[in-house]
């Protein structure tokens, strides 16, 4: 009989696969603070130059380094279906999406065409490549809510492209797509709420059970959740065509459906059978918390017209979603997946016992995660103040920028003891 | 119980139960209990591998002729955790809280990518390739725990 499609049980990549991903994430995260430090002007509106390239920098540069360095890890455990070419694929999409997102970046604050137009071609080489690899990848996949969810997630993913594309196409003067207010909205939504929070669901239901030993989520939650979201997205992107009523509608079940996903992943965790301090434990729950803020900020403004039309309103938004939630919950998932790994290799290579090599524990010192986490929520706190005073902003980058280093320094950390005990990183 | 992804699956929850147990003992570092917990812990995983490696992947390998594929990955994942699991043991012989809190960690981790791999993909596709065979299987897994208990 021949291999069914969907079963691989391929040994893992490679460490260095995902980790290229992973230790150039917090560059990106330290270019976010550095342009937040040097420009404070700038953070009074959402449309600065510096705002939209620090934008980019935590969307694609933090944010999206990672989860595809995770998804090409992860795949093969959760989906039995690793992505074809795993390794071209890796090499492409980690060096254009570096280049690209560095381009776009450029585009932003010199708004010279050129830039734009190199940040276009390679980011879209980057998610071409990357896309096609997981849309194959995923079609073989053993179905699950995982998959389900990580199939709307890219689904949202390849929407976001395409209209980032048009829009920077546009200023780079080149081209002037119809609509373009509701392009902008739908490229904002899809990329925070398409991609980012339905692949933080779709992981969720795997890694909350599995590092806590909680319960499952219910599965009349999990059946549904992704699928609901994603379409009332595409409703909402269509508001402007839709009677106001029912837009609102839209919006009041799209921010239903994510206070749902909170509370049942704040219940799940008070039930975890695990209870050891833990510091991914803790970024979940910022980034819960933050999400419950973000709907709150955002109901607020649905209310209040005046809210709604301030320069601060998106800002606050924007901080609480990106930083609060995703930054968070992503930080928190580096924690896990690279002690793990450092230790896999370690032991896959050397064929060693478990008292002969560090235990996952001691790739990454427990003090410095905990101190890291400190200045993380120093930094969320600072920031969330520097919508209305613009001049906090020295201090929040400050603080973000060295949140970050240390970030990388414990990533780093991992990778060193990998190696001094005798891993091969290549 | 009549799918090996539920019998087995269930005995995956409840060895996961007693995992917890005996890591909440040793954190509040109450070692008698510590002990008897992780003794029960390391029993019924020694248990559930033995029940995969003598009857369902010889049964799988011999009806779907993949004797190198997935039940090679799962057999040498199995000596990953033995591996860690008598680490664990002579932590907590040791009264190691560190070391033991270490090995635990990352025998979660490994312990519960590895059972996402046999529920997710090869306990479904024992179900699918044994047909009716299965039944018979699962009676022998069950009467091989009534075994061990006595
Ligand atoms: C994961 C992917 C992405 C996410 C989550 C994302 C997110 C965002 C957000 C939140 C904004 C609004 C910024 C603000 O209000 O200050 C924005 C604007 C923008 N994005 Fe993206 N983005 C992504 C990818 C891209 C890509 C790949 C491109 C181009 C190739 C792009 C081009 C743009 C442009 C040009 C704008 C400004 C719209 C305008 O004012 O003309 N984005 N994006
Ligand atoms: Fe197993
Ligand atoms: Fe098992």
């Amino acid at each position: 009989m021949s291999q069914p499609a969907g079963l691989s049980f391929e040994q893992a990549p490679q460490f260095s696969l995902p980790l290229r991903f992973f230790l150039t994430a917090p560059l990106f995260l330290i270019a976010a603070a550095i342009l937040i430090a040097l420009s404070p002007d700038a953070l009074a509106s959402r449309w600065t130059p510096q705002v939209l390239a620090l934008t980019h920098a935590l969307t694609l540069g933090f944010l999206a380094m990672v989860m595809l360095g995770a998804l090409m890890q992860m795949l093969p455990v959760v989906a039995g279906s690793p992505l074809p070419a795993l390794h071209l694929v890796a090499r492409i999409s980690h060096v254009s999406l570096v280049l690209g997102t560095a381009a776009l970046m450029t585009g932003f604050l010199t708004g010279k065409a050129a830039a734009y137009g190199s940040g276009v071609v390679l980011l879209g080489v980057c998610f071409a490549v990357f896309l096609v690899a997981a849309a194959t990848s995923l079609a073989r996949a053993v179905a699950g809510v995982t998959v389900n969810g990580i199939r709307f997630a890219v689904l949202g993913l390849t929407l976001t492209i395409l209209l980032g594309v048009a829009l920077a196409l546009l200023r780079a003067g080149w081209w002037t797509p119809p609509a373009i207010e509701s392009a902008i909205n739908a490229h904002v939504s899809f990329g925070l709420v398409g991609w980012v929070l339905l692949l933080v669901v779709g992981v969720a239901y795997q890694v909350v059970p599995m590092f806590q030993l909680t319960p499952p989520y219910p599965p009349r939650l999990s059946r549904w959740l992704a699928g609901a979201l994603f379409a009332l997205l595409l409703l909402h992107a269509a508001a402007p065509v839709l009677p106001p009523v029912a837009a609102r509608i839209v919006d009041a079940l799209l921010a239903a459906g994510i206070l749902l996903f909170v509370a049942a992943t704040l219940h799940l965790q008070s039930r975890r059978r695990r209870k050891l301090p833990d510091v991914t434990l803790d970024y979940w729950r910022l980034g819960m918390a933050s999400l419950i803020a973000s709907v709150a900020v955002w109901i607020v403004a649905q209310a209040w017209p005046a809210w709604a039309d301030s320069d601060a309103y998106p800002l606050l938004l924007g901080t609480l979603f990106i930083g609060g939630f995703a930054a968070s919950v992503v930080n928190g998932m580096l924690y896990k997946i690279v002690p793990f790994l450092a230790w896999f290799h370690l032991q896959a290579q050397l064929q060693a016992t478990a008292g002969s090599i560090p235990t996952m524990k001691d790739m990454i010192a427990e003090r410095w995660m905990r101190g890291q986490f400190r200045l993380h929520l120093i930094a969320c706190v600072l920031l969330l103040g520097v919508p209305f005073w613009p001049q906090l902003g020295i201090a929040a980058g400050g603080v973000l920028a060295l949140s970050a280093v240390v970030l990388w320094i414990n990533l780093l950390s991992a990778v060193r003891r990998f190696i001094a005990h005798g891993g091969d990183f290549y | 119980m009549n799918t090996i992804l539920d019998f087995l699956g269930s005995d995956h929850h409840a060895c996961d139960d007693l995992f917890a147990s005996a890591e909440a003992a040793v954190a509040q570092k109450n070692w008698d209990s510590a002990r008897e917990q992780f003794g029960r812990f390391q029993a019924a995983m020694a248990h559930h591998f033995t029940m995969e490696e003598t009857l369902l992947f010889p049964a799988f390998e011999s009806r779907t002729g993949m004797s190198t594929g997935p039940t090679q990955v799962m057999r040498m994942e199995h000596a990953q955790m033995r591996d860690l699991l008598q680490g664990m043991q002579d932590a907590v012989a040791a009264a190691n809280q560190n070391s033991f809190l270490g090995l635990s960690e990352t025998l979660n981790m490994l312990m519960q990518q590895h059972n996402l791999k046999e529920e997710n993909m090869l306990y479904p596709m024992s179900d699918r390739v044994l047909g009716s065979e299965r039944e018979s299987l699962i009676r022998a897994m069950q009467a091989s725990g009534s075994q061990d208990e006595t």
